[in-house]
């Protein structure tokens, strides 16, 4: 729950609001960009996911230094069965529409 | 080192842990709280108190939320989950905390419909897939997990969804502070601040503890060097007489915080004037609650929430343990009837709880050690 995981936003929905396809290290999911309102997240932009909401912006380089510290603390799996369960909407297959 | 050659930059560690011993003053004992949950795991998980001189102690905080909440919270819920056509989601941390009458885990193999989520939003889809049953999300954690909490509600009254509602256990991470700075057997000398906690609400909320309690305050990275240099900035910050709140976790912590994520919580939260704390008791306007606007969605007000209060087991220490006043090995349960498969308070339960961090790098490294001797 307190994991922050690094995604990219691959694309923004037109389905509903604040609705945006995101990539984490391939695993391709739906997640919620209404908390960046402030400056509107747009396809390639690195954030940081809390239970399914991206939190906040970061770096390419600090996206790929937050997943290799989930990795070294032990927390990669539950990480990714994280992104994994994310069931917003619906699930979008590998490799996106 | 076991874990040094993982580092990204063994050097910089090592200069990092020399600079600490340069500036900390051998005559003087240090003690810096990490307020954050996941701080307390990244400093058991990467050994960093080998880094440290004996005199830099660091005393773990009261951020991990499902170790703070009381388990009386557990069995309300739980006896929400026990109403008809209950269904009862929540993260998968909450599944094997204990409550009186068991944890939601043992529960559901009781009958219950208990169900884990990643997202409060995917509580929502179960709710719309669900239309004759009522799903009830079991909300848990600081400010870091109320943003989403609070859109999810702004959605759901939005879409007039009906068979919803939410179990607001969010707590604020200020007053819990204040409580440790105010309890009378606590002594310490400055904060590690938290993380992803700060992301939402910035760093001006922490200002008061250098100015009013002239103790630094050091907002932090997760990375090995991030809580080594944060350790630096502390003493510098000592060492020149300042108390100051400074953000090392820049890259990611801006100043002010995450507007929309605030303006979110303040939408569909209000502060309760006390909540129970484990460990800590009750703390005055620590903990969010939902507003009458929403009351619709407020499981609170949906079911008679019979507001159960049950007291920790008599052996079990967790109280001491949270406020920093007792190490996780000097429990009387520790390691013996509580370990992480067969918890008996929080803390032993969620990785970013000291007992089961200890337990699983420091006590089995010392098994470890005993059994190759």
């Amino acid at each position: 729950m307190c994991l922050a995981i690094p995604g990219q936003i691959i694309e923004i929905l037109q389905e509903r609001d604040n609705l945006a396809l995101v990539d984490v290290v391939g695993v391709r999911r739906k997640i919620d960009v209404g908390l960046l309102a402030e400056e509107p997240a747009k396809p390639g932009d690195w954030v940081l996911i809390h239970v399914g909401f991206a939190m906040s912006r970061i770096s390419e380089e600090d996206a790929r230094e937050q997943m290799r510290l989930l990795k070294m603390m032990g927390e990669h799996a539950a990480a990714m069965e994280e992104i994994t369960g994310y069931g917003l909407d619906d699930s979008v297959a590998r490799g996106g529409p | 080192m076991k874990y040094v050659d993982e580092f990204r930059d063994p050097e910089l560690i090592a200069g990092a842990s020399r600079e600490i011993r340069r500036l900390a003053d051998p005559g003087r004992h240090y003690r810096f709280m990490e307020v954050c949950g996941g701080h307390t795991h990244a400093i058991y998980r990467f050994g960093l108190k080998d880094l440290l001189p004996e005199n830099v102690e660091l005393i773990h905080g009261p951020g991990c939320p499902v170790c703070v909440l009381p388990m009386g919270r557990i069995d309300d819920g739980l006896f929400m989950a026990a109403q008809p056509d209950v269904i009862f989601a929540a993260f998968g941390d909450m599944m094997r905390v204990p409550g009186a009458t068991g944890s939601p885990l043992e529960h559901k193999a009781r009958g219950r419909d208990i169900r884990i989520v990643y997202s409060p939003a995917d509580a929502l889809k179960l709710a719309r897939a669900n239309p004759d049953r009522h799903v009830m999300f079991f909300a848990i954690g600081f400010e870091t997990t109320a943003p989403s909490t609070a859109l999810t509600l702004l959605r759901v009254r939005a879409e007039g969804i009906r068979n919803f509602s939410v179990f607001s256990n969010h707590v604020t991470i200020i007053p819990a502070i204040r409580a440790i700075l105010d309890s009378p057997d606590m002594r310490l000398d400055a904060f590690i601040g938290p993380g992803h906690v700060s992301t939402v609400i910035g760093c001006r909320p922490y200002e008061w503890i250098a100015r009013n309690e002239r103790k630094p305050i050091v907002v932090s990275g997760f990375e090995p060097l991030d809580i080594l240099q944060s350790i630096v900035m502390i003493l510098r910050q000592m060492k020149d007489g300042r108390a100051e709140v400074e953000n090392q976790y820049a890259r990611v912590v801006p100043w002010e915080g995450n507007r929309a994520a605030l303006k979110a919580i303040g939408e569909v939260f209000e502060l309760r004037p006390y909540f129970e704390w484990r460990g800590l008791g009750f703390i005055s306007q620590s903990a969010l609650r939902i507003r009458d606007s929403f009351a619709a969605w407020d499981a609170e007000k949906h079911f008679l929430t019979p507001g159960v209060r049950v007291t920790d087991p008599k052996a079990s220490q967790c109280g001491e343990v949270l406020k920093g006043v007792l190490k996780p090995a000097d429990c009387k349960l520790f390691g013996n009837e509580c370990t992480p498969e067969h918890p008996i308070g929080a803390l032993m339960v969620s990785s970013e709880g000291s007992c089961a961090a200890y337990f699983n790098y420091e006590h089995r490294k010392s098994e470890l050690v005993t059994v190759s001797a």
